[in-house]
């Protein structure tokens, strides 16, 4: 069997034995630095900014709400079905149709609707990224699909960095099936090293912080 | 240390550059040392190591070992490639025989690239030298990224009076010389030192300067090739010039 | 054995615009790099590389604990691991879980390991439309022509290819604009995304401790790849593995920054086994293809294996001098550049392309850039060795043999080097001012004629330095 060929190949190589264990090994590099609220805000919106994406600092969830309906605006989007959008009347908007649990009929609006709404389970303020767990409440391709994304994350998900997502989720395996960081607009600068923006997930990206 | 130093000129100055070496020897009495020669020295071996025959480069190292290793003093040496041979290279080729390799490094603690040795060891940067021209520095990979050689020869430099030091966009980029590598891949290594030449030429400079003949020897065949009127020059010839 | 492309070489060296793509494509990225490592991540940069590499070097020294860690944690997620010890296999698996399962169309994500296997090729004998959906690869795919760099594998395309391509292919209207030619990729990849049945992805890292698939993106063919269609294949060569999740902090870090100047690609997706109970999306089957095809060999030589340690970044390819004259297609294995060059001879033996290693200046920009500090000059140096001592054993390339034996009698007889440098003088034809333009036809020989194709020779000095040096004591005294 190719299983136990390639690992006594490998263990002939290594001059180790089946079962033997392993020697110490370098212990993880996490540093977690000290930023205030306030700041991690700056730099989450500066980092996204820098990357064509845009985002907004609602002061309270109606904010938030009046945004997200401006975005909408006679368009049709698809919402997952994050406990927090409910809380944010997002649901509620004219045009946003969410509570979809069957596979099919989601993916058929992802596919077809102009905007997806999710909230996420964390937010990196470093780097302006997103991190979504697949889940009941938020199916990947609500943030995949449709060009335009629209993530509203209370701020309270706001940690310093990948460093302290990782020390807080050591093992994101026992939590999804995937997880997905989304820092910015997808692009391309395939051809003669130009950037385009949106080749396949969304070209707009808007993620309101409340 | 003592105030006599031991001179590897390296076979390419020997034979095509002598004048590189005979300045060293200048820079250096006017750092205030006695200079020796010794007339045994030959190579360092790099060329057949670069190549692949270690057996050859290890017979030449052996003889470049019983010819230094009988002084005391600083062996400073005009190449950075050499030096590099000799201080990170002598390690593989003697890598299984404990005995010798205790030798190399005792000699190899005392052997110095020119422009390390007079800032680290002189501990001088100014030799009363006027060179009124615009120079370029290029940086030799070997002495680069080897041994870490690239504020030095710009500081001394900065010291030449009437010396104007330009830096070229591609300072860091490999003239293409790389032993054997010039003549068995001889139309990239040409295309590689005419991207390094527009470089060159971008800045406007006269001259253009480094610590190591074999590139000075790839760039100027090139530059005269091309039909350029940009001369090379070694750091020590600058230094050296009244 | 392959004879070193030289015609092809020179065809690329000529061509100006490719030339002006090649040189500027990798500039850019060099800068972007640049940019990104300098302060204030400069000091901590240093630091995550070495931590990078004992990291590999751990990994890389107890590589079948690991595996069997990734087994066991990937069948614990409900995934299935697939040990193929070649190309054949790989190939066979894919084609066979196809005929099982009824698929007629696959959506690729960019994976050199899937290059390396052929799989396009071999799937396609099944008449299942397999479509490569990175724009680069996409192109390329249409084109019917290989990867041109690890990361930017249509480097050498303009826009005006593009075109030609696209009208060829696709039957669309010339269209030049690139963000137009991007937006006809992106509706048709979609309508193939949505109807493909099974989705191949590559896999940056292989995360041991959680049984995952790290793949890192910018575009969203990968997430779409292992999101859309009901079965995930992830493709892997063994040495894609991690220890921890946790270790991700710092290859992340360093992987966007050495590919592309950016401190975390668009995605990065953490993928381990099928979709969950309760989870909407996400493919029900899963599978890792883990990948051998000469990686056990490339362990045999404890110098020679952290080769292994490479994530794929192409910042050597951007650095490296040759591979900005030669561009990809010129080196002979779907690994092109510095990596490359250690990689293919130890895959496929340093005697199958001899040439290879030996097509460097050893300037060592690659081994300073290297991410995870593979020490790539000292490989190549170590290959040179392997290769002279091939050709001894066969009896190739005496006259160079020789020649270094001679040189070496030389060098370490004194009298005989200094009777050498008086008469070497006398050998060469007159020179203006010192320099060599050409040599009668009968010298034009070897590298002579190598050296004299590109630039001026310098003479031998009337006087060596030695004899100079006679005489400047000897006036001294």
């Amino acid at each position: 069997m190719s299983r136990d060929l390639i690992l006594s190949s490998i263990r002939s190589s290594l001059g180790r034995r089946a079962g033997q264990p392993v020697p110490a090994r370098p212990p993880v590099l996490l540093k977690i630095p000290e930023v205030p609220l306030a700041r991690r805000i700056g730099q989450f919106c500066e980092a996204l900014g820098k990357l064509n994406g845009k985002s907004l600092v609602a002061k309270n969830l109606e904010e938030a709400r009046d945004y997200v309906a401006g975005l909408v605006q006679g368009r049709r989007a698809i919402a997952s079905n994050a406990p927090f959008l409910g809380e944010c009347g997002i649901t509620s908007i004219p045009g946003v149709e969410t509570g979809f649990t069957g596979r099919m009929a989601l993916r058929e609006r992802c596919a077809t609707y102009d905007i997806g709404i999710t909230s996420a389970s964390f937010a990196l303020a470093e780097t302006g990224t997103l991190v979504m767990l697949s889940s009941a409440e938020e199916p990947r391709l609500v943030s995949l699909l449709p060009p335009v994304h629209i993530a509203v994350v209370p701020t309270s998900k706001l940690l310093t960095g990948l460093d302290e997502l990782l020390t807080l989720l050591p093992d994101p395996a026992g939590h999804t099936s995937g997880m997905a960081f989304i820092t910015g607009p997808s692009r391309t600068a395939d051809i003669e090293q130009f950037l385009v923006r949106g080749v396949h997930g969304p070209g707009e990206i808007h993620v309101v912080l409340v | 240390m003592s105030k006599r130093v031991s001179l590897f000129v390296t076979c390419l100055v020997d034979q095509l550059f002598p004048k590189a070496g005979l300045a060293m020897a200048d820079v250096l009495e006017r750092a205030g040392y006695e200079v020796e020669f010794l007339e045994d020295q030959t190579c360092c071996g790099q060329p057949a190591f670069n190549s692949g025959y270690w057996g050859e480069a290890r017979q030449v190292a052996n003889h470049f070992l019983e010819v230094f290793e009988h002084t005391s003093g600083p062996i400073v040496v005009a190449s950075g490639s050499c030096t590099s041979m000799i201080s990170h290279h002598y390690g593989d080729i003697y890598r299984d025989d404990p005995a010798v390799l205790e030798r190399v490094h005792r000699l190899e603690s005392r052997v110095f690239e020119f422009s390390r040795f007079l800032l680290d060891v002189a501990g001088a940067d100014e030799f009363g030298a006027r060179f009124e021209h615009t120079v370029t520095y290029h940086d030799s990979c070997h002495a680069l990224r080897e041994l870490g050689v690239k504020h030095g020869p710009r500081r001394l430099l900065s010291k030449v009076r009437g010396l104007t030091l330009k830096e070229m966009d591609a300072a860091e980029e490999c003239c293409g010389f790389g032993g054997t590598f010039s003549v068995k891949f001889d139309e990239v290594s040409g295309g590689m030192a005419r991207t390094k030449i527009d470089s060159i030429l971008r800045t406007g400079a006269d001259y253009v300067c480094s610590i190591d003949s074999s590139c000075l020897m790839q760039l100027q065949g090139a530059l005269l090739r091309g039909g350029h009127s940009v001369r090379t020059i070694h750091l020590a010839e600058v230094l050296a010039s009244r | 054995m392959s004879i070193l492309p030289a015609g092809e070489i020179r065809k690329t060296l000529l061509d100006d615009r490719l030339q002006t793509a090649i040189y500027g494509s990798t500039g850019r990225l060099v800068g972007k790099r640049r940019e990104s490592i300098d302060d204030p991540v400069a000091a901590e940069f240093e630091a995550w590389r070495t931590h990078a590499n004992a990291i590999k070097r751990h990994t890389i020294e107890n590589l079948d604990y690991y595996l069997e860690e990734l087994e066991r944690n990937i069948v614990k997620r409900g995934g299935k691991v697939v040990w193929c010890k070649d190309a054949e296999e790989a190939a066979e698996f894919v084609r066979r879980l196809c005929r099982e399962k009824g698929v007629r169309r696959i959506v690729k994500s960019k994976s050199m390991t899937t290059e390396e296997v052929e799989l396009n090729h071999e799937v396609e004998k099944d008449n299942i439309d397999v479509v490569e959906t990175d724009l680069g690869e996409y192109i390329l795919q249409l084109a019917k022509e290989k990867p041109y760099h690890i990361v930017a594998p249509a480097l050498h395309k303009t826009r005006y290819d593009v075109a030609d391509i696209f009208t060829k292919t696709l039957g669309v209207e010339r269209e030049t604009v690139i963000e137009k030619q991007t937006m006809i990729a992106r509706r048709v990849l979609r309508e193939k995304f949505l109807t493909a049945d099974l989705g191949i992805t590559g896999a940056n890292f292989l995360v041991a401790g959680s049984g995952a698939v790290v793949v890192v993106e910018n575009e969203g063919n990968a997430r779409l790849s292992s999101s859309a269609p009901r079965i995930q294949i992830a493709f892997a060569g063994m040495e894609k593995l991690i220890p921890r999740a946790q270790d991700l902090a710092v290859f992340l870090k360093i992987l966007g920054r050495s590919a592309t100047g950016q401190p975390l690609t668009v995605y990065t997706s953490f993928l381990s086994g099928p979709r969950r109970p309760g989870e909407i999306d996400g493919p029900e089957e899963f599978y890792l293809v883990l990948l051998d095809n000469g990686r056990t060999k490339v362990l045999q030589d404890p110098a020679k294996r952290q080769a292994l340690y490479c994530i794929r970044c192409g910042a050597c390819l951007n650095h490296c001098p040759v591979y900005r004259k030669i561009g990809g297609h010129n080196y002979p294995w779907v690994y092109s550049g510095p990596i490359g060059a250690i990689l293919s001879p130890q895959f496929h033996g340093v005697t199958r392309d001899p040439w290879l290693p030996h097509a460097s200046s050893l300037c060592g920009a690659c081994g300073e850039v290297c991410p995870v500090k593979i020490e790539i000059p000292k490989i190549l140096l170590e290959l040179r060795r392997d290769i002279a001592e091939a050709k001894e054993r066969e009896g190739e390339d005496r006259v160079q043999q020789l020649a270094f034996k001679a040189w070496a009698f030389v060098m370490t007889h004194p009298k005989l080097w200094s009777l050498a440098l008086t008469g070497a003088p006398y050998t060469m034809p007159e020179a203006e001012n010192g320099w060599i333009r050409s040599v009668p036809g009968f010298m034009k020989i070897g590298p002579l004629a190598g050296w004299l194709s590109q630039r001026d020779l310098p003479a031998p000095a009337p006087k060596s330095f030695r004899r100079l040096w006679k005489e400047r004591q000897e006036g001294r005294q």
